[in-house]
């Protein structure tokens, strides 16, 4: 097990290097000049712009550039980005609200997901069953900004229960109503992949015997039929936790996140190179480790899964 | 400058000056404000804005993020009152008499918020600073006219001070142009110009990030600046110029959409919101109720460029063919129905609220909706060179800004008008529309605007129809128009000046090298808590001059 | 130590005289029913298989023939003095922002929203599956090496990679719905591949993966006729949900300049630019919106049907 977990350790070192260097390629090809854009509709003093290209290491070949943004690295040197601040003070200030928004929605979708497709598994073909399925279909249907905005509109602007955006100062209870938003249409894959789980465990041949031992009804549905069911939704939630911290582009713009999705699209639309790469690379880590819990989770899930 | 990132956008211009005499209607409640007791002034107010995307550097600050801080933290030798007319500020007088070199005094014991007095070197060495490549200022361009200026400005220059400017004594020094041009002082309100302390000078990177300025407000202290959060400005006690503040402080809040914005505005999280979203185009007056929102046109217009170098768009057939399109497009119908009136049918190439704004030029019936001439107009242009059989007219524009729904509207109606394929093409971002527009690789139109950088028509016709111009991104090049252009600029008066620029529009709107669609018009909307808002000519809130209930 | 071996006479009938014979006797000239087989032999009785067959059959003849379903030419005749238009003779579901007809819109937007959908969903399902079942099944070094660069693909801003791909050569000045599918298949396949993998995870320790493996069943047979059978579940679940999200994330493709262009119809199209209409008109959300639901629905009941069959347990209820 120890030797397990170190080798996936060990292993993060060539996709980090994949990774950005992969990132890196990417933002290299982007099309247009991030430094004539800079200039914004404006005649392009070619001098000035010979000066910022060298400035940000852009009037270099690729693999200098990489391997310059590596050299930094070992200094911790994020580099700075066209505004003149530091990329690591841009981390610091954007992936804490980001990581909070991520957990909130992770356990949002988590327990409620679980919660009804339990149900609705047990009571297959009833109408709790019919309508949960309405539910998903209405999340899967219509995009997080109509949701976002509905939501947005009823709870923060009408009812005024919560400020209806969250700005600066982005505590866990501010974060909930953007989490909910988040959090919807994974809620309905886990809901949905909970549902199927449960149905096929509930006839398999344990649970009769558990039945059979004459365990009570509660028992056998959360230790036997349940425990059983989770192992594709904590594979799902495991990978869904880096999509709701990089991919929160619209719920962070619906209510004014200042989190990690929107600084990275505003990256890479304005071709911030050491930006996206480092962004990027936090989230390979999160990704990576996410994935080796989750990996750890199987075996406690089903002990018949071992690792050497 | 052009209209980028955001559809209403940037102006960087400085803010009106309401002097008491200027504003009637104002004043009164001013002077109300003033006496109601010191609360009100005290009272910090909250504005909609966006994280500035260069340091906070007067001559570094390009786009409207960073624009409208750098107008309320500085305060220039001249300013803009609410209708674009120049005030003057810390010049005491600019006079010239050829229109090419001029004297300037500045207002003695002026001080920066450190206490630097502010004398003419303050403004020599921050222009010069601003010029010289080295120092890799985005706005150099903007000293351009001024003598010297290629020397300091090219690639690895050593000199580093333009032979134009001049220190005659610690409150005047000389400018000298490299050719007459009688809009210049109306110019010197724009950022670029501003004043500079030493420590500005010495070292740029910190002062960017804590920006140390003469105008009504300054930082509130040193991490007054929250990267992606907000700003915090507070009234600056020793100002002494014409816009004082009515208010304890202005804080931006920076946002990232507007819709967002505009839900804090409704529940009074958020006092000002200087442009209501698309989605609530239709609701706003009611959502808000009377006396909570503004309607206001201010310097900015809409345009679709056609370049001259496409072989469908050359020679006679090409120029029918713009006026096809121009008169294919119902600007009426597209201004109620997609913008819900917040734009005004262009009726020529700048703007109106600007001095010498003509709106019947001859020959700018082509801006006008008339589909049976525009019909016979292409077939015209299809006799002398057939279009394509299979080619769509596309529009191009960025779709990191809000744009596709009139470019769609204006798309269909090149469809229903002209018997034509015309679809909107998306660039996913500003920046690979600009590429293709100054490689000159454009394959159809694309959208373009300007928005006044200060207010002038040369500086709307100048950069965008003079040949070789910095925004020209036709290609358009005319020497009749050049010519005139010249004239103007040279002219001894405004007023003569702006009659010839007439006449050059005049040109314009025989080749039509673009075709103007609308006027912006600037909507805001405001919270219960404020008072007294009022909208500056290029469309942003006149900010020192709101007061808290 | 030896045991004492008393030999006892038993009557046994012979096997003629018993009734046994029938029953256990073995039709050798039957082709004998594979999973697969028995599976489709179960699908086809199952009314929840039936009506969403129906309902797949009639998206796809709207898909490849909406003319059949509407005189309205969806393209021509935007006008705007229609926008936002209620209901009329010949416009049974009003009109769009832009004046176009709702109805003839969500019928064109059939083909290019379900094969972006359908075509992007098969091969996530391809890739991802194929990959995801031998990185569990095998382990070891594969696994390591197809997780891992699965995480670097997961980690990829989807818009980042989507400007790049928008510029390759291939698509630059071409843009079809196979452009906006290669791209989601990019970006979607480790998800289907982390889901088999863990499915295939855990059946591969499965008693009756063990007892085939025992009796002599090769390993990579074991695979294709033990494991992956029952390892479908999860992965039908992601495939129908998948493919509504797929639907709606062209939308956000193409509302950023990077997905299909605007010539192109789809619901999705329809649905982001209804986004502005929301609190004057609904309604041109609503139908677009209702058509994806529609599709998502018909395609959760057929995977839930073809679930249900693969199930041996389930089944013998």
């Amino acid at each position: 097990m120890a030797g397990y977990v170190i080798r996936r350790f060990l292993q993060m070192i060539p996709v980090f290097f994949g990774a950005t260097f992969l990132v890196y390629f990417l933002v290299f090809s982007l099309p247009g000049d991030p430094i004539a854009a800079l200039f914004g509709d404006k005649p392009v003093n070619e001098a000035v712009a010979a000066q910022l290209r060298s400035q940000y290491n852009l009037d270099q070949p690729f693999i200098i550039q990489y391997l310059l943004y590596l050299q930094n690295l070992v200094t911790f040197d994020l580099g700075v980005d066209f505004s003149g601040r530091e990329v690591s003070a841009v981390l610091a200030q954007a992936f804490p609200v980001t990581i909070r928004l991520a957990l909130l929605a992770l356990l949002f979708e988590a327990v409620f997901g679980i919660a009804f497709g339990l149900m609705a598994g047990l009571k297959k073909g009833r109408i709790f069953d019919s309508t949960v399925l309405v539910v998903s279909l209405i999340v899967i249907a219509i995009p997080v900004f109509v949701l976002g905005f509905l939501l947005q509109f009823l709870v923060g602007v009408k009812l005024q229960w919560t400020s209806p955006t969250v700005g600066g100062d982005a505590g866990w209870s501010d974060l909930i109503l953007p989490a909910v938003v988040l959090g919807l249409a994974s809620f309905a894959y886990v809901l949905r992949l909970t549902r199927t789980s449960v149905i096929e465990n509930m006839n398999a041949d344990y649970v009769r015997t558990a039945t059979a031992k004459g365990l009570s009804r509660p028992r056998v549905v959360t230790v036997h039929i349940l425990r059983n069911s989770l192992i594709p939704v904590v594979t799902f939630l495991g990978a869904d936790l880096g999509a709701l911290m990089g991919g929160a582009i619209v719920t962070e713009g619906i209510f004014n996140v200042p989190g990690v999705g929107q600084r990275l699209y505003q990256s890479v639309i304005r071709g911030e190179g050491p930006t996206i790469v480092s962004i990027v690379s936090v989230l390979v880590f999160v990704y990576v480790i996410a994935n080796l819990l989750v990996d750890l989770l199987y075996a406690w899930l089903d002990p018949r899964i071992r690792y050497a | 400058m052009r209209v980028t990132r955001t559809s209403k956008m940037l102006s960087v211009a400085a803010l009106a000056a309401l002097t008491l005499s200027a504003c009637g209607g104002g004043s009164d409640e001013s002077a109300e404000g003033s006496g109601e007791g010191e609360a009100n002034k005290t009272a910090i107010i909250t504005a909609n804005g966006t994280e500035p995307q260069n340091p906070l550097m007067p001559v570094n600050t390009n786009e409207v993020g960073g624009g409208r801080i750098m107008d309320l933290l500085f305060e220039g030798l001249v300013s803009y009152d609410a209708d674009g007319n120049t005030v003057n500020e810390l010049a005491e007088s600019i006079e010239t008499e050829d229109s090419q070199t001029y004297t300037i005094k500045v207002k003695a014991d002026q001080k920066f918020t450190n206490g630097e007095a502010i004398t003419a070197k303050s403004f020599v060495d921050a222009w010069n600073f601003g010029a010289a490549a080295k120092n890799a200022q985005l706005n150099s361009y903007f000293f351009e006219s001024i003598e010297g200026y290629d020397e300091v400005s090219a690639e690895g220059a050593t000199a580093e001070t333009m032979s134009g400017l001049t220190v005659v004594d610690d409150s005047t020094f000389t400018v000298k142009l490299s050719q007459p041009e009688s809009d210049f002082p109306q110019r010197l309100g724009y950022t670029a110009y501003f004043p500079l302390p030493a420590e500005a000078l010495a070292d740029p990177a910190a002062f960017g990030e804590n920006p140390i300025g003469n105008g009504p407000y300054k930082l509130d202290g040193d991490d007054a600046w929250q990267h992606e959060v907000q700003i915090d400005l507070v009234a600056n006690p020793d100002y002494t110029g014409t816009r004082v503040p009515q208010n304890g402080g202005v804080t931006f809040k920076f946002y990232s959409s507007f819709d967002a914005a505009y839900a804090d505005l409704q529940s009074n999280e958020l006092d000002i919101l200087d442009t209501i979203p698309n989605m609530a185009l239709k609701t706003f007056k009611t959502d808000l109720g009377e006396g909570r929102y503004d309607e206001k046109a201010y310097a900015g217009n809409q345009t679709i460029t056609i370049p001259g170098y496409l072989p469908e768009f050359s020679g006679e057939a090409g120029q029918l063919r713009r006026q096809a399109i121009s008169m294919a497009i119902n600007r009426d119908e597209i201004t109620e129905v997609v913008f819900s009136g917040s734009r005004e049918p262009a009726t020529e190439f700048t703007a109106p609220v600007i001095d010498g704004y003509n709106d019947s030029i001859p020959g700018n019936e082509v801006l006008e909706f008339n589909p049976e001439k525009a019909k016979e107009l292409w077939d015209e242009a299809e006799k002398l060179s057939p279009w394509p059989a299979d080619q769509t007219f596309t529009i191009g524009y960025n779709a990191d800004a809000n744009h596709k729904e009139w470019i769609d509207a204006v798309a269909n109606g090149l469809k229903n008008n002209l018997g034509i394929e015309a679809e909107g093409k998306p660039y996913a971002t500003f920046k690979e529309l600009r590429a293709d527009a100054t490689a000159k690789t454009l394959t159809g139109a694309i959208r373009t605007g300007w928005q006044a950088d200060y207010p002038s028509l040369a500086n709307f016709l100048g950069p965008n129809y003079g040949t070789g111009g910095g925004s020209n991104d036709g290609g358009y090049s005319s020497e009749e128009f050049d010519t005139l252009l010249d004239d103007g600029l040279g002219a001894s008066t405004p007023e003569e000046g702006a009659e010839t620029l007439n006449k050059a529009q005049e040109v314009l709107l025989k080749d039509l090298p673009n075709i103007p669609l609308w006027y912006q018009v600037a909507q805001s909307g405001w919270s219960e808590n404020v008072d007294n808002v009022e909208t500056g000519w290029n469309g942003v809130p006149v900010y020192y001059n709101i007061t808290a209930k | 130590m030896h045991k004492d071996t008393t030999h006892i006479e038993h009557y046994v009938a012979p096997l003629e005289e018993t009734p046994l014979a029938a029953t256990d006797s073995v039709k050798e000239d039957v082709q004998p029913l594979s999973l697969w087989g028995e599976a489709w032999r179960n699908l086809r009785r199952q009314p929840l298989f039936i009506i969403s067959a129906l309902l797949i059959l009639l998206i796809l003849t709207v898909a490849a023939f909406p003319g059949l379903f509407t005189n309205a030419s969806p393209d021509e005749n935007c006008l705007l003095a229609n926008s936002n238009g209620a209901p009329s003779a010949g416009h049974p579901l009003g009109f769009t922002f832009q004046g176009c007809d709702v109805y003839a819109r969500v019928i064109y937007g059939t083909r290019a929203s379900v094969l972006v959908g359908l075509l992007t969903t098969i091969a996530v399902v391809i890739i991802g599956g194929v990959l995801g079942a031998l990185a569990g099944y095998y382990g070891g070094w594969l696994d390591a090496v197809l997780a891992r660069v699965g995480d670097v693909f997961f980690a990829l801003p989807l818009i980042l990679g989507a400007i790049i791909i928008m510029q390759l050569p291939t698509f630059r000045e071409n843009r079809t719905v196979i452009t906006v599918v290669f791209t989601l298949l990019i970006f979607g396949w480790p998800q289907v591949a982390r889901i088999t993998r863990s499915a295939v995870i855990s059946v591969r320790n499965s008693d009756f993966v063990v007892a085939s493996r025992s009796l002599g069943v090769s390993r990579f047979s074991a695979l294709v006729k033990h494991v992956i059978p029952n390892s479908t579940a999860p992965v039908i679940v992601i495939a129908t949900i998948s493919l509504g999200t797929f639907i709606v994330a062209e939308a956000t493709l193409s509302f950023l300049g990077i997905g299909l262009p605007p010539g192109i119809m789809s619901w999705g199209n329809d649905i982001s630019a209804a986004q502005s209409s929301l609190r004057s008109n609904p309604s041109t959300l609503l139908w677009p919106a209702a058509a994806l639901s529609i599709t998502v629905l018909s395609f959760i009941m057929l995977g839930d049907a073809v679930r249900d069959a693969l199930d041996p347990k389930a089944r013998k209820r």
